[in-house]
């Protein structure tokens, strides 16, 4: 019996299941640097995050009586994307719930991947954020790094919840809070923060080891840098007029994590380069001005958020013209 | 570019130009021939012979039916078997002659070279010679030759960029007939009284240049031809360069229409072995009965360049080519990317049949298709700047008025969205469906 089908009858061999072994690959490096810069807590932390990912979508595709999808990979990226932006002092049952709803919610109940319209580790750290407030802000760091006399009464309070059994980790306020004189203390230096070895979320703060990722990225042509480099441009520029520290800004918080690997999400952000570009200078605005004017330190999350919601009307706005035609009057 | 993955709109598969450096082989010995009656775009021909007739090689067989219609011709000469119709591979009932082979190759005395005295005498012999356009699509090279005098057509392109993988039978053709495709070139280029000729030809085939010019300056010129100029571009390989629309505005920066043709834009584009058939014809008379093909693929025994009767066989035509090496999965009629895979191995070798693939059974596994995860690859592959995943997703609902509004009818088929697919989604596939959603709203007027 000879097989009949359309045309092509070849396929390219790149697959979505080898994108996401790149990108779990390019996550590596902070991986290492978690490890070495907030203990072997940040690594139980990754665990049970991705662990719980996974798990989620394997039992959402059993109740849905869907083919099972884990083989994808899409759900290892998004537990490691999660874990990245948790404080390594964070109970891991929190972890395993922001991993759940992360998948269950954010992803599965819309429909699994390709039909969510929210990156689903950034909905699932904010489903933390707002649910554990004081948890999520306690942001440690191995006690070694930590600078003395940093203490301050937010850092109290949330020292009194730290996890008891990891005295190694001590509580230390992060770079973006000292800036904005939420805390008190110092701002570590530009070698620090490049190295990481201050308190922050733990896949976070190491920008050396997630510029390492990001060339990966880069060089096997899983993103381009239209969507990073118009949320960086403006938020570090905006920071700058405004008085700020244009290198502190762009090395701190999870601007660097936000822009590389969360807002270039490909399900979840815009298609067309024209597309790509509002969306950037959107995510780019939305943080700067939530560094700026809102209660909390940081903004990434919930500008890359919002501009998630955006985005099918971004496609709609930048639909290409094709070669000979005329606009359509839409 | 490392920062910036730019639009390439095309694609470039493993080339697998494997027979490039084989030179044509000639098979005859074909017991029987079926040769479809209509083979090209628009209505055929209707049976001019009968069950029990005696045909020459050469002896018109099919009369045209319309206005657009080729005649076509025995490549054998025999005794006809049959007429009947039959449902093709592509779910066409098409009617078509089977003829006993004789082996006698006996030419018939109808062939004889065509008398052309002015521009309506060269058109009528192009259409008496049946001759189609021979890159894949059979649009009847006597209408393409002769268009509406109110566009001006001011360049004539020739089609020698082959990009689809694995076939080399034009390669091999302006290779081994370098002066048949310049005189092609002259004859027709003055019959339509144009004075600009390009043959675009893609770059992984550069030693074609130097016996085409040398061919250009051996080419004994009469006083209507001295001033026509032929030039050779040569154009990076990547698929669909060879595409009509993609290769004029490669080769001239013109932009043909939405829904218009080359001459829109003062083009005729011509595939290099129909323009090197009609130097062939013009010397010997003899139509369009032989086709030369790459035959190839994982499960080819023998990859090559044949040359063949039309209407031979494939079982035939690649049991005389040394035969399968293993198992046959799938068989397609031209190039993968756009070729037409057969249902049945007793299929004829049609006029615009340029390869033969034989796909081992592993190669012709269909992948399984996930979610789109919106990578984009797709809408940076598509030669007409379309968006496939949008389209795609709008035939599978069904939804006319977004797949008419985002263009669909531009879509040349031409497969790069599906190819470069990482979820291995069937996007061409689907699209191809949209567009016959688009076409049947416009019939009840629906749409615009």
């Amino acid at each position: 019996m000879l097989k009949v089908s359309a045309s092509p009858h070849i396929r390219s061999l790149r697959t979505t299941r080898a994108i996401m072994l790149d990108v779990i690959i390019a996550l590596v490096p902070a991986m290492i640097a978690a490890f070495l810069i907030f203990g072997p807590r940040s690594l139980a932390i990754i665990a049970v995050s991705v662990a719980a990912a996974v798990l989620t979508e394997f039992l959402s595709n059993l109740a849905m009586k869907r083919d099972q999808s884990i083989g994808d990979l899409t759900a290892v990226v998004t537990g490691l994307l999660l874990a990245y932006g948790l404080p390594a002092s964070l109970p891991l049952w929190m972890v395993a719930l922001g991993a759940a709803v992360a998948i269950g919610a954010a992803k599965m109940l819309f429909g699994g991947l390709g039909d969510n319209f929210a990156n689903p580790a950034i909905t699932g750290r904010v489903f933390l954020a707002v649910s554990f407030g004081s948890q999520m802000s306690n942001s440690v760091v191995l006690g070694r790094f930590a600078k003395a006399g940093l203490s301050s009464d937010l850092i109290s309070q949330a020292a009194a919840v730290a996890v008891a059994a990891d005295t190694d980790l001590v509580s230390q306020a992060t770079p973006l809070a000292v800036a904005r004189n939420m805390v008190e203390g110092d701002v570590p230096d530009y070698l620090t923060l490049f190295l990481g070895n201050h308190a922050g979320m733990i896949g976070e703060v190491s920008v050396l080891a997630l510029l390492i990722g990001v060339l990966w990225l880069l060089l096997r042509g899983v993103i381009d840098l239209w969507i990073p480099l118009s949320m960086i441009i403006p938020t570090i520029l905006l920071g700058w007029l405004a008085g700020g520290d244009p290198l502190m800004h762009l090395m701190s918080g999870g601007l660097i994590i936000g822009a590389f690997f969360m807002a270039t999400d490909y399900v979840t952000s815009p298609i067309t380069v024209k597309g790509k570009i509002i969306f950037g200078v959107g995510c780019g605005l939305l943080t700067f001005m939530m560094r700026m004017y809102s209660g909390m330190p940081e903004g990434v999350s919930y500008a890359i958020l919002i501009m998630n919601i955006l985005t099918p009307h971004i496609n709609n706005w930048t639909k290409p013209i094709t070669m000979g035609g005329e606009k359509h009057a839409s | 570019m490392l920062l910036i993955r730019r639009s390439h709109r095309g694609v470039h598969p493993p080339e697998n130009k494997n027979t490039r450096g084989i030179a044509i082989k000639r098979l005859d010995n074909f017991d029987i021939i079926s040769i479809p009656l209509d083979m090209q775009i628009g209505p055929g021909s209707t049976p001019l012979v009968a069950k029990g007739d005696t045909v020459l090689v050469g002896q018109r067989i099919g009369e045209p039916m319309g206005g657009w219609s080729v005649p076509v011709h025995s490549s054998v000469s025999g005794i006809v078997e049959s007429v009947k119709k039959e449902i093709m591979s592509d779910g066409d009932v098409i009617e078509y002659v089977t003829i006993i082979n004789d082996h006698g190759y006996v030419v018939s005395p109808d062939v004889k070279p065509p008398q052309i005295n002015n521009r309506d005498d060269f058109i009528a012999a192009l259409r008496d010679s049946g001759l189609v356009g021979l890159g894949g699509a059979a649009f009847p090279t006597f209408v393409k030759q002769n268009p509406p005098p109110y566009k001006d057509i001011d360049l004539l392109i020739i089609n020698a960029a082959e990009c689809e993988p694995y076939i080399t039978s034009d390669h091999r053709i302006m290779l081994d007939f370098p002066d048949e495709v310049i005189a092609g070139c002259m004859i027709a280029a003055s019959w339509l009284s144009i004075k600009q000729v390009i043959i675009g030809v893609e770059d992984n085939k550069p030693d074609v240049k130097k016996p085409l010019e040398e061919a250009i300056r051996a080419y004994p010129r009469r006083e209507s031809d001295t001033d026509i100029e032929i030039k050779i571009k040569v154009l990076p390989t990547l698929y669909p360069t060879g595409a009509e629309k993609v290769l004029v505005n490669k080769l001239t920066g013109r932009v043909v229409p939405m829904g218009g043709l080359p001459a829109d834009v003062g083009v005729i584009v011509q595939n290099v072995t129909t323009i090197a058939f009609i130097s062939a014809y013009m010397k010997t008379g003899m139509p369009l009965i032989r086709k030369v093909i790459t035959l190839d693929g994982s499960a080819a025994a023998e990859p090559g360049n044949y040359d063949v009767p039309v209407g031979a066989h494939i079982e035939d035509v690649i049991e005389a080519a040394g035969g399968t090496r293993t198992k046959p999965g799938k068989i397609i009629m031209g190039g993968p990317m756009m070729g037409t895979a057969i249902d049945e191995l007793s299929r004829p070798v049609l006029l615009q049949t340029n390869a033969i693939l034989i796909l081992s059974e592993e190669d012709a596994i269909l992948p399984k298709e996930i979610a789109c995860i919106s990578c984009g690859e797709c809408v940076r592959a598509c030669p007409m700047i379309l968006q496939p995943t949008s389209l795609d997703k709008a035939a599978r609902r069904l939804d006319v008025d977004t797949l008419d509004k985002e263009y669909v009818l531009n879509c040349i088929e031409c497969g790069c969205c599906s190819y470069v697919c990482p979820s291995k989604r069937y996007l061409v596939q689907n699209i191809v469906i949209g567009k016959g959603l688009v076409r049947d709203a416009q019939k009840r007027g629906e749409v615009d």
